[in-house]
């Protein structure tokens, strides 16, 4: 049996994300060519005639055929350069870059918190079918991913904010009274402890919380769902029988031997969980007013500006692949199968 | 090649099967409804709550009480009361007769692109997994690029640059719907592609397509069905998402997501029936729907029922 | 039924008149009926019985291992003077793996497939603190020995996806006497290996048991395997004990129909065919119908096969995953071989062989040796790499295959799939299955015509026409493989290719299948070529037998010579790996009769 070398295969991993990066770069550009409202128009201002638009229109390249076109935005791309949005005059990366953080901090932890709930949700239902957590499982898993995170977010805030005052306003990541923490890692929760800021800690934490389990009962759906399954079939296989009848112990046959290889198909939907996170991401930040590149996407789409909403996109399937990858090399690691062919 | 002989998974299925031949039954597809049915009755619930969406879709318009567009300065920001059951909106506008109204429109985008993609991504999932060869590189390739984006946030680049319309909001939800279809419809026909039945069928002079067509096809679909009742929720969610971040539908349509945005900032003082009303129908259609997918499923195929 | 033990004070395991139950969808089914039997210390039983006859489930009851579904409703179950039934599940835990082990089929999937099989033995170990972390690495790799495998300390380290099926089973072993058990129950230890390793396997078991003195259940549909080897003999029948006893009295003086019924259907080395049918079959014991039709030597053959390749390349990430899907299902279960050596493998290596007209053929071979690929690409469901077959003069390989169902030859040449189940289109009744071969090629069109010729069909193989309405889930396997036979005659074809008709199937029912195809041949005058692993099988419907190994044929002749006289090596093991079924009287010295690995 011909096995290849782990790190041959992360290599392979990483050679694969290549036509994925290209088909991004590709729909991005072509996307954007599409939105309506033609940027030079903007760009010159109310007052412009038709010459000086003609002019900024030559400026920005938007008057050659498109595969030059095409050309000139993956060569910017190789610089590192997205632009300057329309409505701000800055450079778009150095926006999406100031706020990445915000929003990278929203999504890890809402992910620690639907993880830390659904897997040993999906695990004891799963080894208790029919118990009253099995059915807690089941109402969880399809009430989750049938709530819109918009409603869900909107409900917390009533509850919460309004009804019991016990959370913060929804008002961005940090109460109008602190100051933001140095910026080391772009999380406020960890500058701030950095810092040894235990006030601000406490701050930047009341005002993530709603946001995170917000973002996080919606991916704790899919995660639950699949432990749960996962484990059922894990349980019900032969090795699990054998385990049985050679008489380990239950802790043994349930985790090592059940949940070792429930998790497998649990870390490969983890891609999909993500692509739902980062989409239900813009909506929450919206909800909560938080400076992330969410609420920077949907400011783009209403200023029609271009340059910010092909830069969004980009910054998040460029994002996504990534996560897959450390996904896809995260399984090549815990399953010693992958590596045989066939 | 070997004996197949009963695992102790399947004893169950052994067991119930030992005595043979097995009993005729009238409806095998009925008996398993009455089934699945008994034993989970979420399931029926949720074919019941279907039914009643259906008839609110069709019939909203004349069953609500007040005309959705109609404000009235006067009752604006009424709690609910005996005249308005929702209350009333800032403009005075009764929600329930918007929320009624709203029905047709979110579940006519859901459907039409769910309807896109299940035709277009089965289709090409079917070729591609009959086949092979170039087919299933170009479907696959597809199928990858679309999937390399977080899924909703594709769906925003592409209303965006259609510009801000109902049908881009049906195009993108058909899009981003597509590889879950080419995925599914890929992997089961695949499978059958070289199952024994299928090759008789060759061998009693079936032509290609119509081995694709007749043979495997159907034997396929069930599999596809639950993954529209599946994906119909998921449809719905992100139609109203992007209504909500303002794409799409636009005000004053009566519509769930904008509705709900509308309602959004009256949260903070209180008025929390602007948002709710809406927000609960949402939840109620993508509940049934998931629900109904659930019972599908085991309905089609108990063994992967989770 | 009941039955006394000469001495009831040795026996190890006595179970009495136990009743279990499993809830299913059609409602509760009861799967044991009283059922009784003992096992002494040292002995080793077997339970025998067709799938459905219940014989697996009372093992799982004895171990507690029955799933959530079921449920011992009475009688008792006693070991070494411990009642197990009122054992906790502590307790029951205790005596799992250490007091009495269990082995099933399947040992691929018996293993937990991430975990390195020296770990999956320590942990039976250190569970049963027969080792403690410190040497149990040592007793494992010791275990491992003990079981035969090679390079004990290298393969402690491998897991199970990188082993043979044979060595999961040693493996399986390994781990289920590696606390010293005094009972094993082997549930049909042997059922998915091929010949040879299922003797390699079964000789090690025996030889195990007897060193140790353990108490052995074997479970097992074969009667052959359990003469062989045990000294007792219990036969189950719808989940009740119909006849147990001495294993050579037992079969010389079986009193039970049902137990006559399955001694008879067991093929055995000078098996007729008509033998193989029950007492009560009008037929049993004639002589079978033979026509052989001009095998003279100068006639023109039917078919001839020359010179014909089949290659696959070797799995190693180049092709797409479309073509690897295909390539990988085709070729599996030759991993071993195909992935040595780069670049391409041949399935089928440079095969040359003719068909006359009215013989009929066997191909023998084992799991991976290319007889299934060759026979799908004489029934053109696949192309060839190179070489031609021709039929009646014609090259056949000219169309290739994904045209060939508009072939004018595509009626003349059928085959007949070995499940039953799976080669039936679940949405099609028995009767569209039977029609679409009349719809599609013979154009019989209308609803009277197309009725009349299936009605005539269905008689052809003895399928009572009321069934022709029903759905393949709701036939049983025999009815199943009649559809399937009756699709493959429906156009006359003169070739009919058998791809293991009956290995899916009960005994009882294959000797019924087997005597219908003599009986349609006879009738037709078709040409068979059937394809089997079983040489025992395959001399009863061929007049010739080619005997194939990886993808090359080794040995051809007429089938009683080879079967007696082997020439070649590969050939004589096949053969004496098959248990040899010879139920006289005075034959079952069993344990000694085994012989030596």
């Amino acid at each position: 049996m011909a096995r290849r070398s782990k790190s041959a295969l992360v290599g392979r991993r990483l050679l694969q994300a290549a036509p994925s990066v290209v088909g991004i770069i590709i729909v991005t550009f072509l996307l954007t060519r599409a939105l309506p409202g033609d940027p030079a128009v903007y760009f010159a201002g109310p007052a412009a005639d038709e010459n000086s638009i003609a002019q900024i229109r030559a400026s920005l390249g938007l008057d050659r055929p498109l595969h030059e076109q095409f050309i000139f935005y993956v060569g910017d791309l190789l610089q590192g350069d997205l632009g300057k949005s329309l409505s701000t005059g800055q450079p778009v990366l150095d926006e999406i870059l100031s706020r990445l953080p915000a929003s990278l901090e929203l999504t890890l932890l809402a992910l620690i918190f639907s993880i830390a709930v659904a897997l040993p949700l999906g695990v004891l239902a799963a080894t208790r079918p029919n118990s009253w957590i099995d059915q807690l499982c089941r109402i969880v898993t399809t009430a989750g991913v049938s709530l819109p995170t918009f409603f869900t977010g909107l409900f917390l805030v009533y509850v919460f904010y309004y009804l019991l005052g016990l959370a913060p306003a929804p008002m961005g990541r940090l109460n109008i009274a602190f100051l933001p923490p140095d910026p080391v890692t772009g999380f406020f929760t960890i500058d701030a402890l950095l810092a040894g800021d235990l006030e601000t800690f406490w701050a930047a934490i009341g005002q993530l919380i709603l946001p995170a389990i917000t973002l996080g009962l919606f991916t704790l759906a899919p995660i639950a769902r699949m432990t749960r399954g996962a484990m059922l079939q894990a349980l019900g296989s032969e090795f699990i029988r054998t385990a049985r009848a050679a008489g380990l112990p239950r802790r043994k046959v349930v985790l090592t031997y059940g949940l070792g290889n429930a998790v497998l198909p649990v870390v490969t939907t983890l891609g999909m969980v993500f692509s739902f996170m980062l989409g239900s991401n813009v909506l929450v930040e919206k909800v909560f007013a938080w400076p992330g590149i969410g609420s920077y996407a949907i400011e783009a789409l209403v200023a029609s500006d271009y340059a910010a909403v092909q830069g969004f996109v980009l910054t998040m399937a460029i994002l996504f692949v990534v996560v897959n990858l450390a996904i896809d090399i995260v399984y090549t690691m815990i399953d010693p199968r992958v590596g045989i062919e066939g | 090649m070997n004996r197949i002989e009963t695992t102790a998974p399947a004893l169950e299925e052994a067991v119930s099967s030992a005595a043979e031949p097995p009993p005729e039954k009238q409806s095998s597809a009925w008996s398993q409804f009455v089934y699945v049915a008994t034993q989970n009755p979420l399931t029926l619930v949720a074919f019941g709550m279907f039914a009643l969406i259906v008839v609110v879709a069709i019939f909203g318009p004349m069953l609500a009480p007040y005309s959705p567009l109609a404000s009235d300065s006067a009752n604006a920001l009424k709690p609910p009361s005996w005249d308005h059951w929702f209350g009333t909106d800032n403009l005075g506008r009764d929600v329930f007769s918007r929320v009624l109204v709203a029905t047709r429109l979110d579940l006519l985008i859901s459907v039409i692109a769910v309807a896109i993609s299940f035709v277009i991504g089965g289709a090409l999932g079917a070729l591609a997994g009959y086949y092979g060869g170039w087919w299933d590189r170009i479907v696959g390739r597809m199928v990858d690029t679309i999937m390399a984006f977080p899924l909703f946030v594709l769906a925003m680049g592409i209303v965006a640059a259609a510009g801000n319309t109902v049908e881009n909001i049906v195009y993108a939800t058909a899009i981003i719907n597509l590889p879950f279809y080419a995925r599914v419809a890929r992997a089961e026909v695949n499978i059958r592609r070289d199952s024994p039945y299928v090759l008789a069928a060759r061998l009693s002079g079936n032509a290609g397509w119509r081995v694709l067509a007749f043979h495997i096809f159907p034997n396929a679909l069930p599999p596809m069905m639950v993954q529209i009742s599946l994906n119909m929720g998921w449809a719905i969610l992100n139609a109203a998402g992007l209504s909500f971040i303002g794409l799409g539908v636009q005000p004053p349509t009566a519509e769930w997501g904008i509705m709900v945005a509308e309602g959004a900032n009256f949260i903070v003082s209180g008025e929390w029936w602007l948002a709710l009303f809406p927000g609960a129908a949402l939840m109620l259609a993508v509940f049934t729907f998931n629900l109904m997918g659930d019972g599908l499923r085991d309905l089609v195929d108990p063994q992967r029922r989770t | 039924m009941k039955h006394t033990l000469d001495d009831p004070q040795t026996a190890l395991l006595d179970v009495r008149n136990l009743q279990v139950s499993f809830k299913t969808r059609r409602g509760i089914v009861i799967a044991l009926h009283d059922v009784s039997f003992e096992v002494g210390r040292g002995e080793m039983i077997g339970i025998v019985g067709e799938s459905g006859s219940g014989k697996s489930v009372a093992s799982y009851a004895v171990l507690g291992l029955l799933d959530r579904a079921g449920s011992v409703d009475g009688g008792d179950i006693e070991y070494g003077g411990m009642d197990l039934r009122a054992a906790r599940e502590s307790e029951m835990r205790d005596i799992r793996g250490r007091e009495i082990s269990m082995i099933f089929q399947n040992p691929r999937v018996s293993l937990n497939p991430i975990r390195r099989v020296g770990h999956q033995i320590e942990d039976v170990l250190i569970a049963h603190s027969q080792a403690t972390r410190l040497n149990a690495k040592e007793r494992a790799i010791a275990m491992l020995d003990l079981v035969k495998i090679r390079e004990p300390e290298k393969r402690y380290h491998t897991y199970p996806f990188e082993m043979s099926g044979g060595m999961c089973q040693r493996v399986v072993i390994a781990l289920a006497l590696a606390c010293k058990p005094e009972l094993l129950i082997a549930d049909e230890p042997t059922t998915g290996l091929d010949v040879t390793t299922q003797k390699a396997v079964m000789d090690l078991l025996v030889d195990l048991a007897r060193a140790r003195n353990m108490a052995t259940i074997l479970i097992t549909h074969d009667l052959g395997v359990a003469s062989a080897y045990c000294n007792r003999i219990v036969v189950m029948e719808k989940g009740r004990v119909v006849e147990a006893g001495e294993t050579g009295t037992l079969f010389t003086e079986a009193r039970h129909p049902y137990t006559q019924k399955l001694i008879r259907a067991t093929p055995r080395r000078t098996s007729r065919l008509r033998q193989l049918l029950s007492a009560a079959d009008p037929r049993a014991d004639t002589v079978a119908p033979e026509r052989r039709i001009d095998i003279s030597a100068d006639a023109p053959p039917l078919l001839a096969v020359k010179d014909l390749v089949k290659s696959y390349p070797v799995a190693g990430g180049v092709a797409g995953p479309g073509l690897l899907g295909r390539a990988t299902r085709l070729v599996r279960g030759t991993k071993g071989e195909a992935e040595e050596g780069a670049g391409l493998f041949n399935a089928v290596d440079h095969v040359s062989l003719d068909l006359r007209a009215g013989e009929s053929l066997g191909l023998v071979g084992e799991s991976g040796c290319g007889k299934s690929t060759l026979s799908s690409i004489i029934a053109r469901l696949i192309d060839a790499t190179s070489g031609t077959v021709e039929f009646e003069g014609v090259d056949l390989t000219a169309t290739p295959a994904s045209d060939f169902a508009r072939s004018p030859h595509r009626p003349a040449v059928q085959m007949v799939f070995q499940d039953p189940t799976e080669s039936l289109n679940p949405r099609f009744t028995a009767f569209q299955s039977i029609a679409d071969p009349l719809r599609r090629i013979a154009g019989v069109k209308g609803r009277q015509a197309l009725g009349a010729k299936v009605e005539e069909l269905s008689a052809k193989v003895g399928l009572p026409s009321a069934l022709l309405g029903r759905f393949p889930h709701q036939l049983s396997g025999g009815q199943k493989a009649r559809v399937g036979i009756a699709r493959a005659i429906a156009l006359d074809p003169r070739l009919l290719i058998l791809d293991e008709p009956t290995s899916a199937l009960d005994v009882s029912v294959q000797a019924v299948v087997l005597n219908l195809l003599a009986d349609l041949r006879a009738e037709l005058g078709m040409s068979y070529i059937f394809v089997s692993h079983d040489l025992t099988v395959v001399r009863l419907l061929c007049d010739r037998v080619i005997v194939m190994r990886q993808g090359k044929i080794v040995e051809q002749g007429a089938a009683d010579a080879i079967l007696d006289r082997p020439s070649d090596p590969y050939t004589r093991s096949l053969i004496d790996a098959i248990p040899h079924f010879q139920p006289v009287a005075g034959a079952a010295a069993p344990l000694s009769a085994a012989p030596p690995a």
